[in-house]
């Protein structure tokens, strides 16, 4: 969905559900994802529904996912670091994991 | 800045760095007033100067020059001797003036003699069928990726909506060497009698030679169609468009209908707000200063009442003129006649622009299975069935159907919901009110809260 216009930062290696994903130092995680064209995030509580980010500023909650471990945190407002682990939440919102 | 290191009291706490909150921190804290401003995002710069110290697009054309304004404003604020903490999120205010923030994990109490609430504005809710669907994401969140990180939309791009942004954005991707398929422009034709009696001002104004330069810019290159309904159709991710114009493949689908104020903190915090009819939305009320209801917090910004970036700087400033005043009456501040000045030129014309871009009533108010809740994915149709079976305001609804107890707290459904309940009970958005919100306002977890310092008065409290 998304291409990068310039790679300007250094390569951040990150890991998405295990496996290597490469961002740019700079990045959100929620712009990693895009940027690597991971296409959802989390699939909802209530129905099971994939969602993607939606606003990429923090009000919608949609990019909820497991970051080192712990549970729904805002994608879109932590930058990236080398060696983070993203993990894609499926249904049950696992909150303060 | 980590939360250990900050001092547990200011003169004043700046909440949001976006030009109010900028412009409002670097008059303060030049003045000698003790100043700390946070912002949650990683950068400087709030929506309209995103990345403002950071972004990898440097080629200035591509972003253009209003936005590189934003420059100067953040240089002032790095040289004027304020506490500025990034990746700072601010879960609590209350009325007595204390800040609930969260830094990198660790949680803290700061009080402050004087607040200023900057929080800006975040984008009016788009409820269309389909628009939780992944491929389906707001004009402005594309805007953020570019301009933070210099992402641009790759494959087949539809925009749909109305207002200045979303042509801004058409450009800023069209320079950058995107490409857009079409714009469906949403904008009700007969908007323009409403707004005509404002064309003057509009005409004198600083919107109006840039606005049409801009549409010339993006009519050029992308075929646009005025549409009344729009859907986002595909299983699992989006797979076309459709409107009543016909349907076209997509992969991704960028809405935007205007922006409104970001309400969430101020009414945790107990100020007054009501309806402005015009722009759809609830708004602080302030007074001349941008003081709220309660006494010693401001607004100011587009979270005062939308009015633009360059009438965000100018407000946040009238604000940090009376909190210094209030603090240290001998300091030396701007005149404020000369803000106010610039203030009502860049005021001007805003008339217009809202009257004309003011959304239908179809694009507001949803119908049937359109989810007019995300998080609890609540429908239009329950919501209006249970207007008429009665309930007859936001937080009954909340308690009936659940939708707002999600964690964006209302604010992808607030206005949604309440005006579907004032169509259904004929009656109007200031009747029926909004949500009403506590603390915290952003989500915080059992770690952070456990993380708080317990000052010495709190520990004598429960230690015997
Ligand atoms: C997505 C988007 C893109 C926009 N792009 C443009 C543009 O390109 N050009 C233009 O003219 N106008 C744009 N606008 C309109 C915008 O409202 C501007 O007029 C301007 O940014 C408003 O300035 P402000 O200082 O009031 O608030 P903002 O610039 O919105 O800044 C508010 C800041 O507060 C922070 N914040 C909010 N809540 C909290 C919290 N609880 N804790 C800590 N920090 C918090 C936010 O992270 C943000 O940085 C945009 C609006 C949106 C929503
Ligand atoms: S994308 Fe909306 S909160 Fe992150």
């Amino acid at each position: 969905m998304f291409k990068r216009l310039a790679e300007a930062g250094a390569a951040v290696a990150l890991t998405v559900d295990g496996k290597p994903v490469r961002a740019v130092s700079g990045d959100t995680v929620a712009a990693a994802l895009l940027a690597a064209g991971i296409d959802h995030c989390r699939t909802t509580p209530v129905t099971g529904a994939p969602r993607a980010p939606y606003c990429l500023m923090g009000i919608c909650f949609d990019c909820l996912v497991t970051i080192d471990g712990v549970g729904s945190r805002q994608a879109c407002l932590v930058p990236v670091s080398e060696g983070m682990k993203v993990e894609t939440q499926q249904g049950k919102r696992e909150a303060g994991r | 800045m980590n939360a250990v290191d900050l001092a547990s009291s200011y003169d004043l706490i700046v909440i949001g760095g976006g030009p109010a909150g900028l412009a409002a921190a670097s008059l303060a804290a030049r003045a000698g007033v003790s100043t700390v401003l946070f912002d949650e995002n990683p950068g400087v710069g709030g929506q309209i100067y995103r990345g403002i110290t950071s972004t990898p697009v440097t080629n200035r054309l591509i972003l253009g020059e209003d936005y590189w304004a934003g420059e100067a404003l953040a240089n002032e604020a790095e040289a004027s001797g304020a506490v500025v903490v990034n990746g700072a999120t601010v879960w609590s205010l209350d009325p007595e003036r204390v800040v609930g923030v969260s830094i990198a994990g660790k949680a803290r109490l700061i009080e402050a003699r004087r607040v200023i609430i900057a929080t800006g504005s975040q984008e009016r809710p788009f409820p269309i069928p389909g628009w939780t669907l992944p491929g389906v994401m707001t004009a402005g969140a594309a805007q953020t990726v570019l301009k933070a990180q210099g992402l641009l939309p790759d494959g087949r791009t539809v925009m749909a909506g109305t207002g200045p942004l979303m042509w801004l954005l058409a450009a800023q991707i069209l320079r950058a060497g995107g490409k857009i398929e079409a714009i469906l422009d949403t904008t009700p034709r007969r908007n323009f009698l409403r707004a005509s009696p404002h064309l003057p001002d509009f005409v004198l104004s600083p919107y109006f030679a840039k606005g049409l330069a801009l549409l010339r810019e993006v009519k050029a290159k992308v075929p646009v169609r005025r549409v009344s309904s729009v859907a986002a159709v595909g299983d699992g991710k989006l797979r076309e468009v459709v409107s009543d114009r016909g349907r076209m493949p997509a992969d991704l689908l960028l809405l935007h209908q205007g922006v409104v104020p970001n309400v969430n903190l101020a009414l945790a915090a107990g100020t007054a707000h009501a309806w402005n009819e015009r722009q759809l939305c609830f708004q602080p009320v302030l007074d001349d200063h941008f003081e709220s209801s309660v006494p010693g917090i401001a607004v100011a910004g587009d979270g005062a009442g939308i009015a633009g970036g360059t009438a965000a700087a100018e407000r946040g400033r009238i604000a940090a003129i009376a909190a210094v005043r209030a603090l240290k009456p001998a300091a030396a501040v701007p005149d404020p006649q000369s803000v106010r000045q610039r203030l009502r030129r860049e005021e001007m014309g805003r008339a217009f622009l809202d009257w004309l871009h003011r959304p239908a009533d179809s694009f507001r108010q949803p119908e049937g299975d359109t989810l007019a809740c995300r998080c609890e994915e609540v429908t239009a149709r329950q919501v209006r069935e249970t207007a008429d079976m009665g309930c007859e305001g936001p937080n009954q609804m909340k308690a009936f159907l659940r939708c707002g107890m999600g964690p964006c707290q209302g604010r992808l459904c607030g206005l949604t919901i309440t005006e579907l309940i004032a169509a259904q009970r004929k009656t109007t958005p200031a009747e029926v009110g909004y949500y009403r919100l506590r603390p915290p306002v952003k989500p915080i977890t059992l770690a952070e809260l456990a993380s708080l310092p317990i000052s010495e008065a709190e520990r004598k409290a429960v230690e015997r």
